[in-house]
């Protein structure tokens, strides 16, 4: 058997210093990088893209300043300030423009933007009018397309608006081999090229354009060499000194030469790391199984007497540390989305490694420290798990959820690889796959994922079901005839999979189109350089250079979907207590409930700007009233107490969630009609599409645009999230959920699925209660779930820190595939968590 | 064919999955109605009567607390948390109320069980006669019973019945050979004292076999059931114990030289 170093290791005073300087203030925002790039388009506008790509990433990476914070082992900062963050005007400028003056005071996500980067972003604005990738998606859309996104179906808003990130590049070759390696193979490339060649024009342009952005990685680092050397020439602190001079030698080695040392490859992994992301603004740039490309070198150092655990420690931490000093601004909608300033740089230990055999090693305990210490939000922090996962390694990272961190998040390889497997990887790459952003599984360094390509929000079309296609007036699906005319349980299923199939079709050719932009407008050479075999093919990853394709856009509402098509089939078709009309004007008249109280503030806006702009006025009274009919609901008394009892019918009913094997196999039933019609189609790259099951957090802005729904779900709520079921429905405890979440079909949802649970921390007490934690993760993967993941907080916990967010500032929760700090989101993201069903017993 | 006792029924009143303080690993625990006890202390007043009755559920409306069911039916619950047990070492926990009062069930409920092959506990006061005991024994593989009090007179006052059945019967079952352990629920007023933890702590280290206690300490959550019945909690105003004096209370009872932990 093998055996782990798995003692405790003391946290270093230096990292609690870090983190405390890193949380001093808010976020800024700041304009170098904007303007760099801006200057260098302005010079480069005869060249081809690729080209104009490589010299902006050049001309940044020799200009944009740099700085060594107080403190650092490992360096390299993307921005002046902590958590500072970069814009990246060449994706989209337009919302950063409107929002630049109240992004400071956003609900979600604030982040502070001083006058004088006001100034210099409004400056270089003008030039991108007509030239970003967001604008050139729009153009290449179907118009049908833009109507189910302005409808709130779907939204592809994240690599509409941003680089699309999520990919894990090949770390351990960079360690190995340095950038100048990488430069070797593409000059031994350009040099098979012949002029003759009919790919010559393309593929010679990036095979230069990725020695162009290797060397400037590698001048880049030289500068924080240099930087180091001169700050440790005026050091007083003979420590901090010796500090300064072994930083300077790591960065004049490295990312360029292979890594001598642990440190020296820990320093190299974080230049990679951090310059993916001034490359583009792509989030869950994932550094993927962490554990195995650093552990040769960590092996060799203890082994040879060079380094010490303790150290080694320390410099893990330290990355940890760098890893959540990286920002991101979104705009205030995708905010919401994606809350918790997250970049979801998915870092993953354990698992099987490629000849299927235990790949556990001591860095993995390493990292699971890391997290414990730092007890922050980055890295995105995942556990592979199989049927030979040693005890102890379990045993750890419970220690670690019990610490309320939400994590590590638990992935099943018993599931992932077969999956994996049906989408065309070998079995060696499957068994070597990691996670990428929230729960998206792919092998590393070969794959172009897309893994994060919309949201699509399966609660919307069966609202169109009611409505014969209709929404807010507007014919926007296809008609599936009169709702009430419908005679049998299966003709209004097949309405609701006719409009599911209509809409996943808009999906495919939204998210197709802004897959072309990207292409066109914003291939990126230094990631590309990154990923087999473009270099082989001569062509970037945004091309269809990377050997595996896909494009994952996820659906969420299974268990909303599961619970109301079921509350038709059961109370309208079977028992026939319920007439549809009377179901669908309970859901037009939102069961009597009125609106909530935001739903009701937009509304009273909406209604008071009409009667404004008509050139009438409205006293304070009278606006009062129109909010509070809202908040009541309009209907007559009798309609409410018809409406009651309706909702009391359907509450009634079996749940989703609480081990009842009919309507979980309903569930599995609802769930594929997303994940197989989506499945048939493909993208520009030559890859298909794979769905995944899994919200982020939209199930809550997505939920507060969708109407009430026949599972008793009010307007405005929010979904369900992930596949867990509908939150406070599950009532039997966490075995029972995790039973019903098992029936549903993880393999095919190759993107990834999301179960959440939330347990108080008296669940986790004692040695028998972490057993007993173990247990259940392991036997929701014995019955084939995908993964897991915990909130570990009392509520009474959570509203103290509504209230007094001052007393809580570095409290993380879990939200939906990566953790988050709880006073950085919305109050209604806040309470949908509180909501959540704690499972304390 | 079939086994006609899997047709004997009773009557519970709640099945609760996943729980993990009552034997090893993940349990089912089948809530049986009865009790000839009245502790004043009891979280679950709910299940002493052993006939159904009303109480007003959390938002306010009238639920009927008890319900007729066959051994089938029961095994038919506990059996969704199989993979449980067996990743676990889990299995089914009789409580209550208190499973002796239904002998004509409950001993069935453990046999059913142990042929599908999945380990039993029950939790018991150990209040019967011992020719009932011994219909449950076979069938049982832990027994978890409280000793709440050496003092016969306190005893009585504050569960309403003697200790000295309790006490014999203790000795009984561990004379059997069943792997006992004895449970202290620790009340404020009534038993938290170093000498009365220590006495009962001796008496169960004096019994053949038994290596663990468990030490109980009192918790509130029953007092809102009071009210939903209709009845007075005499406890209220007691508060849980400090964390040290919990503390001071375990290491008296491990003088005794038995295992000893603070809930179970």
């Amino acid at each position: 058997m093998k055996e782990f170093y798995t003692d405790d290791i003391a946290m270093s005073p230096r990292i609690r210093r870090l983190i405390d300087n890193l949380y001093e203030n808010m976020p800024e925002v700041e304009a170098d990088r904007a303007e760099l790039i801006t200057e260098s388009y302005k010079q480069t506008e005869d060249l081809p893209v690729i080209m104009r790509r490589a010299l902006a990433f050049k001309h940044i990476l020799e200009n944009i300043p740099i700085t060594i914070r107080d403190d650092e082992l490992i360096v390299g900062s993307a921005t002046k300030a902590p958590r500072g963050c970069q814009t990246f005007p060449e994706f989209s400028y337009e919302w950063l423009e409107s929002e630049l003056d109240t992004m400071e005071k956003r609900a979600a996500d604030p982040f502070y933007v001083s006058e004088d980067t006001k100034k210099r972003l409004r400056a270089v604005f003008p030039y991108w009018k007509g030239k970003t990738t967001s604008e050139l998606a729009t153009a290449y859309m179907a118009p049908e397309a833009q109507t189910a996104i302005a409808h709130n179906i779907f939204t592809p808003g994240n690599y509409f608006y941003n680089g699309v990130g999520h990919v894990t590049v090949c770390y351990g070759k960079i360690l190995e081999v340095g950038y100048k390696g990488v430069i070797a193979e593409a000059q031994a490339a350009l040099d098979k090229l012949s002029p003759g060649d009919a790919e010559y024009s393309k593929s010679s342009q990036f095979l230069q354009a990725v020695i162009i952005s290797c060397e400037a990685v590698c001048a880049y680092a030289k500068r924080y060499s240099a930087l180091a050397a001169e700050t440790a020439k005026s050091c007083k602190d003979p420590n901090r000194r010796r500090e300064l001079e072994i930083i300077a030698k790591n960065c004049a080695n490295v990312p360029e030469n292979p890594a001598g040392s642990f440190y020296e490859a820990m320093q190299s992994f974080w230049f990679i790391q951090m310059l993916l992301q001034i490359e583009s603004s792509g989030h869950s740039i994932s550094p993927g199984r962490f554990d195995q490309y650093m552990y040769p070198y960590y092996k060799k150092d203890i082994e040879n007497g060079s380094l010490t655990r303790e150290f080694a420690q320390e410099l893990t931490d330290c990355v940890w540390v760098k890893l959540n000093d990286l920002n991101k601004a979104r705009d205030k909608d995708s905010a919401e989305g994606f809350a918790g300033y997250s970049l979801f740089q998915n870092l993953i230990v354990g698992g099987q490694d490629v000849h299927g055999a235990d790949a556990t090693n001591d860095m993995s305990f390493h990292c699971i420290r890391a997290s414990m210490h730092t007890q922050l939000p980055q890295p995105s922090f995942s556990a592979r798990v199989w049927n030979g996962t040693p005890h102890i390694f379990m045993l750890k990272c419970a220690e670690l959820t019990r610490t309320g961190v939400g994590l590590p998040a638990y992935y099943n390889d018993e599931v992932i690889i077969p999956s994996l497997m049906s989408r065309g990887l070998t079995m060696d790459d499957a068994r070597d796959y990691n996670i990428i952003g929230c729960v998206e599984p792919q092998k590393a360094a070969k794959t172009e994922g897309w893994h994060d390509a919309a949201f699509f929000n399966m609660c919307r079309p069966l609202e169109l079901v009611f409505s014969d296609g209709a929404d807010t007036g507007q014919q926007i699906g296809p008609h599936t005839g009169d709702v009430t005319q419908m005679r049998t349980f299966d003709e209004f299923y097949d309405a609701y999979k006719t409009q599911m199939n209509y809409m996943i079709s808009l999906l495919v050719n939204a998210d197709n189109a802004i897959d072309v932009a990207h292409a066109e407008r914003a291939p990126l050479p230094f990631l590309s350089s990154m990923i087999d075999n473009c270099i082989e093919r001569g062509k970037s990853v945004q091309e269809g250079g990377a050997i595996y394709n896909f494009t994952g856009p996820q659906g969420f509402g299974v268990a909303n979907m599961a619970d109301a098509l079921y509350a038709v089939k059961k109370l309208v078709f079977e028992d026939k207590v319920l007439s549809m009309s009377d179901l669908r004007d309970a859901l037009a008249d939102n069961f009597g409930k009125g609106m909530t109280e935001a739903r009701a503030e937009k509304v009273t806006e909406q209604v008071v700007q009409n009667v404004y702009s008509a050139g009438k006025t409205l006293t304070e009274n009278q606006i009062m009233d129109i909010y509070s009919s809202l908040i009541k609901g309009g209907c007559s008394q009798a309609d409410k107490d018809k409406y009651q009892k309706i909702l009391d019918m359907i509450n009634s009913l079996p749940k989703f969630g609480n081990d009842d094997e009919e309507i979980d196999a309903f569930a599995r039933d609802v769930a594929y009609t997303y994940t197989r019609p989506l499945e048939t189609y493909k993208n520009p790259r030559g890859g298909q599409f794979q769905a995944g099951l899994y919200p982020v957090s939209a199930n809550v802005p997505l939920g507060a645009q969708t109407g009430a729904t026949p599972d008793g779900r009010l307007a405005n709520t929010p979904v369900a999230d992930g596949v867990s079921p509908a939150a406070g429905r599950d009532k039997i405890g966490p075995t029972a959920a995790a039973n019903s979440v098992a029936r549903l079909d993880h393999f095919i949802a190759s993107n990834g699925t999301l179960f959440n649970q939330k347990f108080h921390p008296s669940a986790l007490a004692g040695q028998s209660g972490l057993e007993a934690f173990v247990a259940l993760i392991r036997s929701y993967f014995d019955r084939k779930g995908m993964h897991m993941q915990f909130n570990v907080v009392s509520r009474e916990t959570l509203i103290d820190a509504q209230k007094h967010p001052e007393k809580y500032k570095s409290l993380v929760v879990r939200v939906a595939g990566y953790s988050a700090l709880f006073t950085s989101l919305s109050k209604s993201l806040q309470d949908d968590i509180i909501n959540r069903t704690e499972q304390g017993f | 064919m079939g086994k006609s006792y899997l047709d004997a029924k009773g009557r519970i009143f709640n099945i609760q999955r996943y729980s993990i303080h009552d034997g090893p690993g993940i349990r089912t625990i089948v809530f049986l109605k009865g009790c000839s006890l009245r502790c004043r202390w009891c979280c679950n007043p709910e299940s002493q009567n052993i006939e159904s009755q009303e109480m007003t559920d959390v938002d306010g409306r009238l639920t009927v607390v008890g319900q007729e069911i066959s051994v089938r039916e029961v095994m038919r619950e506990v059996e969704k948390d199989r993979s449980y047990y067996y990743r676990s070492g889990g299995g089914l926990t009789l409580s209550g109320g208190e499973a002796l009062m239904q002998p004509e069930f409950a001993p069935y409920l453990l046999q059913a069980s142990r042929e599908a092959g999945i380990n039993t506990a029950i939790e018991t006061t150990g209040f019967a006669s011992f020719d009932i005991i011994k219909r449950y024994l076979p069938h049982t593989d832990y027994v978890l019973m409280d000793i709440k009090h050496m003092n016969d007179m306190k005893h009585k006052q504050f569960t309403s019945q003697s200790n000295r059945l309790i006490i014999e019967n203790a000795r009984k079952i561990a004379e059997w050979g069943a792997n006992l352990t004895i449970r202290v629920p620790v009340i404020p007023t009534f038993n938290d004292t170093e000498a009365e933890i220590s006495a009962i702590a001796q008496f169960a280290a004096s019994l053949p076999n038994v290596t663990r206690l468990h030490l109980l300490p009192y918790h509130r959550l029953g007092e809102g059931k009071y009210e939903r019945l209709g009845r007075n909690y005499t406890l209220s105003g007691i508060e849980p114990m400090s964390k040290e004096k919990e503390q001071t209370l375990l290491q008296a009872a491990e003088k005794s030289g038995l295992f000893c932990q603070l809930g179970g």
